[in-house]
């Protein structure tokens, strides 16, 4: 490689964690952070146990429950479920055999793995970060390089501290321009995603740039990153600069004093360089975007909240108009019908996309002074225990449960049907999660995907609905 | 992983052919959080009837055979799903080598990966180690690795194909982890670059 070729930020990362390369160009990387929770790990700490293996570097490793966990006040009598309960007490019995540091249920610190992470300083710029979770990619937002993967690859891991891997492409998407009023982070993934296509970015790592992204606090860049993987990518990554710098400082595990001064004027040298070559480039314009919502049960079946629902005899080929039909009679949909015109069941504020405080002071500012509308569920699930404080602190969960919104503990919640929160079959829900594949929330359930403004706009109006008709009471 | 050199033991013979990975792990036995303990579930659909309780006609729940350490079958072994369960079940029972004209890909590769060495033989060859192997306790077969042949009660040697980088992993007890250990000393070192250019990553 030579030397003074502009290189990427995934490039200097990567470089920067390469211990060995492997004849056939594989590398042996080197990973400085792990993050573990219930459902991955099982396996991988009894493949540890039936080697006699310990684990390396338990310091660089924190474990978390919360995918099968309840968000309500249930958590503290014991979770009901038996397979789920099985999973939770193994991951503590591991966690102690093993000595890895864990985060337990009833600590306020608790939270989803991807929300703790950055949370606690634990994901810093220029790390590689790794969990048995897709959605890892969530802490490239800290200028990171972080990625899902599967159990055998977290025992792995968890004895070496390294990954065989070989080296992915590079992409960049760039969004200029100006995000107009009633739009966030969440609408330029979204809109990214629909011109992209799920299978957009795969085989690379994405690099988010443009002054759209510079612009977007910690929280939304994070909710960027987070959906790289529903555009197909490994990875998704924003250079690190003053905003995340200030993001860090003073977080419990981030580096102090003189250390952080080190640190950042390391991290300083991880943007991509003038004139770094990648293998694909993507432009969007931000004043073009518009709030989006999901209609169909494919992320990248995404349109604007001002759109009707696609007719299949438009479709330009066969398949398509196959898939078309089969995703509007699932979501129990007519072509042709405008999307402001379906009625929910309900709203779910959470996931590792959208429960940052960010998030939530959106939401409570849209619903202050306002309900939500008769035979809407809504509910409003914190990242964190520390979000959850923060949120009772500023007073947020009075004016969202004065609303009508339920206001919950910390966990993954509605995000998947694999704890008690769930869709009944045949419910529509506006969802600022990830995932709108069928029955991903519950048998059955029909998911919309949008912001937490919109999510909020749709709770008060009882049906999908256009933000820019909600804007805050008494605010100009 | 433990190494595999020479096995001498006990053989089961198991005269089917399109042995898949339901019959060797039944998907009920997957929500498991563990990948030991799956040994008696193995074949559970032949070894127990709906109560439970043995079925004493299935060859794994006769005398000698409850401790085989290997098994032999015909054609297309472990075909099905990709469930590492199936290799993991096996080991657990105590199976360490299957013999049988061939295997499905996936389950070749996840034997190997657990320990399990899978050995390709004709079907003549393998319906005549079943012969032997129905003389129970008193016939052991012998699976030699480093020598690549299978020694049959009678001393007669056959043998057999094996992948040399499969044969090296096996031999000395290497799994992917094994093998990424015996990069230690750059790891070791990577390390103690990263831990003086970068102490806060160190708790
Ligand atoms: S919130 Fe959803 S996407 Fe995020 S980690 Fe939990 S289940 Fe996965």
């Amino acid at each position: 490689m030579a030397e003074n070729r502009p290189r990427t930020l995934f490039d200097k990362i990567w470089a920067h964690h390469v211990v060995e390369t492997l004849p056939d160009g594989t590398a042996l990387l080197y990973i400085d952070r792990h993050l573990v929770h219930e459902v991955t790990s099982p396996q991988a700490f009894e493949g540890l146990r039936v080697a006699g293996r310990p684990v390396r570097r338990p310091d660089a490793t924190i474990a978390v429950v919360d995918h099968n966990i309840a968000t309500d006040s249930s958590r503290r009598t014991g979770i009901t479920d038996p397979e789920s309960r099985v999973q939770v007490e193994t991951l503590e019995k591991n966690v102690v055999e093993f000595g890895v540091p864990y985060i337990p249920l009833l600590d306020a610190r608790q939270g989803i793995v991807h929300v703790i992470g950055p949370e606690q300083g634990l994901s810093l710029p220029g790390m590689t970060i790794v969990c048995g979770d897709s959605h890892t990619s969530t802490h490239g937002a800290m200028g990171a390089l972080a990625f899902g993967i599967g159990t055998s690859e977290v025992e792995h891991v968890l004895a070496t501290q390294t990954l065989l891997q070989k080296p992915a492409k590079n992409m960049r998407v760039t969004v200029d321009g100006k995000l107009p009023l009633g739009c966030t982070a969440k609408d330029i993934v979204l809109a990214i995603i629909g011109k992209i296509g799920t299978a957009g970015g795969t085989g690379h790592v994405i690099e988010f740039a443009g002054e759209a992204i510079r612009a977007l606090d910690m929280a939304g860049r994070m909710t960027v990153c987070n959906m790289s993987i529903e555009a197909g990518a490994r990875a998704g990554m924003v250079a690190p600069d003053q905003t995340t710098f200030d993001y860090v400082k003073g977080r419990p595990h981030a580096p102090k004093g003189e250390a952080f001064d080190r640190a950042v004027a390391w991290w300083s040298t991880l943007p991509s360089d003038p004139g770094a070559v990648f293998d694909k480039e993507v432009f969007l314009d931000a004043a073009e975007i518009a709030p989006m919502v999901s209609w169909g049960t494919s992320p990248e079946d995404v349109a604007p909240i001002t759109a009707t629902v696609p007719n299949p005899a438009e479709a330009p080929n066969e398949t398509r108009r196959a898939q078309l039909e089969r995703m509007i009679q699932y979501m129990g949909l007519t072509p042709g019908q405008k999307l402001t015109d379906l009625k929910v069941d309900v709203v779910f504020i959470g996931s590792c996309t959208n429960s940052r405080i960010e998030d939530i002071r959106v939401a409570a500012a849209i619903a202050k002074g306002r309900k939500v509308a008769d035979g809407v569920r809504a509910m409003v699930v914190p990242g964190s225990g520390l979000i959850k404080q923060q949120a009772e602190a500023e007073g947020l969960d009075r004016i969202l449960t004065e609303a009508g919104f339920e206001w919950r503990e910390a966990g993954c919640s509605m995000c998947l049907g694999m704890n008690p929160d769930k869709l009944t079959p045949g419910q529509r829900c506006a969802s600022t999660s990830n995932r709108n594949f069928e029955g991903r929330q519950g048998p059955g359930g029909r998911t919309h995907l949008l912001s937490p403004a919109m999510a909020t706009a749709a709770a008060l109006a009882g049906h999908l609905a256009d933000v820019r008709d909600y804007q805050p009471q008494g605010s100009h | 992983m433990k190494p595999f050199t020479t096995l001498t033991g006990v053989a089961a013979p198991l005269p089917k052919a399109n042995v898949d990975t339901d019959q060797i792990i039944p998907a009920r036995f997957l929500k498991t959080i563990a990948r030991t303990g799956l040994g008696k579930s193995l074949f559970a659909n032949f070894r127990y009837d709906e109560k439970g309780n043995e079925n004493p006609d299935f060859v794994l729940n006769q005398a000698p055979y409850r401790h085989a350490e290997i098994l032999i079958a015909f054609e297309n072994f472990g075909c099905g799903s990709s469930r590492e369960h199936a290799p993991w079940a096996l080991l657990d029972f105590g199976i360490r080598c299957v013999i049988a004209p061939d295997f499905a890909d996936i389950f070749h590769n996840n034997s190997f990966k657990n320990g399990i060495l899978p050995v390709k033989l004709p079907r003549e060859i393998c319906a005549a180690l079943m012969e032997d192997a129905k003389l129970g306790g008193n016939a052991r077969i012998t699976v030699d690795l480093e020598r690549q042949v299978v020694v049959r009660p009678s001393g007669e040697e056959i043998p057999f194909e094996v992948d040399p980088f499969r044969k090296h992993l096996l031999l000395n007890g290497l799994d992917d982890i094994g093998q990424t250990m015996q990069h230690k000393p750059a790891i070791d070192d990577f390390e103690a670059r990263q831990r003086a250019a970068q102490p806060w990553l160190y708790a």
